[in-house]
């Protein structure tokens, strides 16, 4: 089949039921996305198809082959997205690990609603799990990401 | 374990410096050596710029760039940042240079707290705070020595200014001065550390140092360990604790495409694979046949009865004063409660996973662990290796929270176990070994069940004369490298922890405080904060409860009891997170407010939480916190970490239970072990008390108080007393 993956057209060989996220890490090589459930219950493996965030655990490969897939390293080339300058500007992480799928997540967010209100935030946001905790900051981080973005446009 | 440990020298003696050889080389490397007896320090030219040796601390290259080598793992606690703010507040580097990477395993980067090489027990900073520095400070000395020797001036003419050393117009760069300082003549005594009003960088808000690797996906986590040609395992592993593997059928696996080998290990059957996914198909089609063995029996909900009854007898005692039973027995109306917790899995976002790669001898192991020293002791034990054969490469830690420091390195031991029998069937590909959530969850080494029967009598004014507590759970520091210098006459202290030591026993003229340890089939586990879990819930209750008895104001009567034992820094956060809420302050209608004070791991934490119910669920809207962890290092890590610990404890608060039946787990993954999300993230504001005591720990102190806070605020909202964890309102 073949992969669209930040721009780059990857021909791969994989079992049909074999989901996105094993084929991004484990074939193509690109870890920066994440296991940590493996059935769309934490959000870590959270990845754009198209522009929409879905999660790549339970994403078979071959039912998006063909389509625009973006991962953590291909939201932006030097890590400068507004929900990247945002994330670093309010020292959001702690372990990290959670950190692609909530940035994934926050900017598929922001994309569809430029102005998010806090409402907003908890729907799209409360699928995915931090247990560090830095959801506060996460939030805060979104709402500061939508200033950055507002002042970029 | 311990008699391994016996061969891992320790450190007794003083840090001594010695002049280290050199040898035409640009880059300047502070390190330590361990002999036997004593560590004495290097100053050494880096024989290739790019690999300092394996007992370096710092590294300061031609090109300017400062590297902190850490003895410890960054989890999230935010050490990465931290111990480099330590070495650069001495060393007067420009920051913008500074690099941190985690240590290879060896003794020089033992704990100088715990004498091996491990994070835990929040005592990195603590543990760090002069060698850290030191380093700094001595390569600083070098770094000036070299200058003044260049420039023709005595050492005490120069100064050093972001990375520059200055001399009148005389100037030059660490980078520049690199080579000449590994040269110069070790000082023969101690270097002089600042003075506190000096620190320019210590206390001061600093960003973290992992975050740009942590937002672009860059960040190697273990899990993305990829050396090459690396193959994936996963283990079909025991459905019940003890069970032994009769016999298995692995023909089917073997057939499925991408499977590449099937190997039997002592925790169960490892299926090798291509990749994730064929290793996981491959696992799901083994038939597998086990005896359970008397772990099938196991019940946690009968154990918690037994827990219960255990209770109403005599345990051993932990802590007496005065006569506490006679008091108790002669009193009217004694007040009498008894608090429970389940077990709980740490649930790191990271499962774990290991990564081995094993030749005729030499074994390298990439991993997330806290606990270095053990894993190669293990590994080394499995391979028939000396220690120094096996290598540990500390990728970062996706989230910790003990797991990662296991006594027996269960998932390093398995998975050189993995690679071992792999080699011997002829595959000598490195392996990968993956957990699932579900593994992960069922893979014990959980928080141990606990149970407190606490009584007190009062005098005419409320406060107690009398206090007892008879606390029962299994015992962690059995079992560990720690137990056998740390359990005394049958106490393990960690599960008195907080009750013991408690000032609220100081201020009671007569305590008795008895433990039970009974054993189980279920592995038992530090998990962050570790006896304070419990005994800050039963102890901040139960004197919610006395205060309620006594009629008195839960902070009112808190302050009564505090001021009484001296304890200032109780009192300290007490009251300013008391005011940071607006404790006196009426709040919206349906909405209460609750509190709670518990010191552990050397620092002091108080919090104030306002609850209501939302479709007759606690809601926790905001939580007022303030911690005195001594001399602040990096106060932003300290708000950050007092946000996420109190977010950990309310998961365990609000919904936290591993429960056994039939001797299953009966919790599998993120479903039925629910984390906390953002929509129930209350407000938190956190006051820094700068005490400017020594430093204490900040990893763990945060979560201790808020399962009681809520408890307590729930009481004042609904009049229910909730003394089992997680909460159930009526």
């Amino acid at each position: 089949m073949q992969l669209i993956v930040n721009g780059q057209t990857h021909e791969v060989e994989a079992p049909a039921a074999m989901p996105l996220l094993w084929v991004l890490r484990d074939i193509i090589g690109l870890t920066g996305t994440k296991f940590g459930c493996g059935k769309a219950l934490c959000g870590a493996c959270t990845v754009h198809l198209e522009g929409e965030a879905i999660r790549s655990c339970i994403t078979p490969a071959s039912a998006v082959a063909g389509k625009r897939i973006t991962t953590i390293e291909g939201l932006t080339a030097a890590g400068d997205h507004p929900v990247q300058r945002a994330w670093t500007e309010l020292d959001v992480v702690q372990c990290g690990y959670c950190q692609s799928g909530q940035i994934m997540s926050a900017a598929a967010l922001l994309k569809r609603t430029p102005r998010p209100s806090d409402a907003d935030i908890d729907t799209a946001m409360s699928g995915n799990v931090c247990r560090c905790g830095t959801y506060q900051r996460i939030r805060a981080a979104i709402h500061r990401a939508a200033d950055l973005a507002e002042v970029k446009s | 374990m311990n008699a391994r440990l016996d061969d891992i020298p320790l450190d007794p003696g003083r840090r001594r410096f010695l002049r280290g050889s050199a040898a035409g080389s640009a880059s300047l490397i502070i390190a330590f050596s361990v002999p036997l007896v004593g560590r004495r320090a290097l100053a050494a030219a880096a024989p290739d710029a790019a690999l300092p040796p394996p007992n370096a601390f710092l590294h300061i290259a031609p090109d300017d760039s400062v590297t902190v080598v850490l003895a410890h793992s960054e989890m999230g606690q935010g050490i990465w940042t931290s111990l480099p703010m330590l070495l650069a507040e001495e060393l007067e580097c420009d920051w913008s240079k500074v690099r941190a990477e985690h240590a290879p395993a060896a003794p020089v980067y033992a704990s100088p707290m715990f004498h091996i090489q491990m994070t835990g027990g929040s005592t990195t900073t603590m543990s760090e705070f002069d060698r850290y520095r030191e380093v700094g400070a001595l390569a600083r000395t070098q770094l000036v020595a070299a200058a003044a020797t260049r420039f023709g001036v005595a050492p005490a003419a120069c100064r050093v200014e972001r990375g520059v050393v200055i001399a009148g117009d005389r100037r030059a760069r660490f980078g520049e001065l690199a080579a000449a300082a590994a040269q110069m003549p070790l000082p023969s005594a101690a270097v002089a550390l600042k003075p506190r009003r000096d620190w320019t960088l210590i206390g001061k808000p600093t960003p973290r140092l992992d975050t740009p690797a942590k937002i672009t996906g860059r960040a190697a986590f273990g899990l993305d360990a990829r050396p090459a040609g690396v193959r994936v395992a996963l283990v079909a592993r025991a459905p019940v604790f003890g069970a032994k593997l009769r016999h298995y059928d692995a023909s089917a696996a073997r057939k499925l495409p991408g499977v590449d080998a099937v190997v039997e290990v002592p925790t169960g059957v490892a299926v090798i694979g291509a990749h994730f996914w064929a290793a996981r198909t491959g696992r799901d089609a083994l038939k597998l046949d086990w005896d359970l063995g008397a772990g099938a029996h196991f019940d946690s909900a009968a154990e918690l009865a037994q827990y219960r009854a255990l209770a109403r007898t005599p345990g051993s005692t932990a802590a007496m004063r005065g006569e506490a039973a006679r008091a108790l027995a002669a009193a009217k109306s004694p007040i009498e409660a008894e608090y429970s917790v389940p077990y709980l899995a740490h649930a790191t976002m990271e499962p774990l996973n290991c990564t081995v790669e094993l030749g005729a001898d030499h074994c390298r192991v990439t991993t997330g662990t806290q606990f270095q020293t053990v894993d190669q002791a293990s590994a080394a034990h499995i391979l028939g290796f000396k220690p120094e054969q096996v290598e540990i490469v500390t990728a970062f830690l996706g989230g910790g929270f003990g797991r990662r420091a296991n006594p027996v390195s269960d998932f390093v031991s398995e998975a050189v176990q993995v690679a071992k029998a792999a080699r011997a069937a002829g595959h000598t590909a490195p392996v990968k070994v993956v957990w699932t959530r579900e593994d992960d969850m069922h893979g014990g080494w959980y928080r141990p069940q606990f149970v407190h029967r606490m009584r007190a009598a009062l005098d005419s004014d409320g406060l107690p004369t009398a206090f007892a507590d008879r606390i029962v759970g299994q015992s962690i520091m059995a079992g560990t490298p720690f137990g056998a210098g740390m359990i005394k006459n049958g106490i393990d202290p960690v599960s008195v922890e907080g009750v013991v030591g408690s000032p609220y026993l100081e201020a009671t003229p007569a305590y008795a405080v008895e433990l039970h340890s009974p054993t189980a089939p279920v592995p038992v586990l530090w998990w962050r904060s570790v006896g304070n879990t419990h005994t800050a819930f039963a102890m901040e209750s139960f004197i919610d409860e006395l205060a309620h008895a006594a009629r008195r104001d839960p902070l009112e009567y808190r302050r009564t009891l505090l001021d009484k034992a001296g304890a200032k820094r109780h009192l300290a956060v007490l009251e300013r997170a008391a005011e940071l809420f607006g404790w006196a302050k009426p709040l919206p209608a349906g909405h209460a407010r609750g509190l709670a004070v518990h010191a552990s791991f050397g620092s002091y934490v108080a919090q104030v939480a306002e609850v209501s119910l939302v479709d007759g669920k606690p809601r926790v809207h905001r939580v007022a916190c303030a911690v005195d962890c001594g001399i602040a290092i990096n106060p932003e890590t300290i708000r950050a970490q007092m946000e996420g610990a109190i977010a950990f404890g309310l998961t365990a608060a609000l919904y936290g239970a591993i429960t056994l039946k039939d001797g299953r787990v009966q919790q599998d993954n993120f479903d039925t072990y629910p984390p906390l999300r953002m929509d129930a993230m209350p407000r938190i504001e956190v006051a820094i008390i700068d005490s400017g005591e020594k430093p204490g720990g900040i990893g763990e102190p945060g979560t201790p108080p808020i399962a009681p806070a809520v408890a307590n605020a729930l009481f004042a909202l609904t009049g229910q007393r909730l003394r089992d964890l997680p909460f159930k309102l009526a």
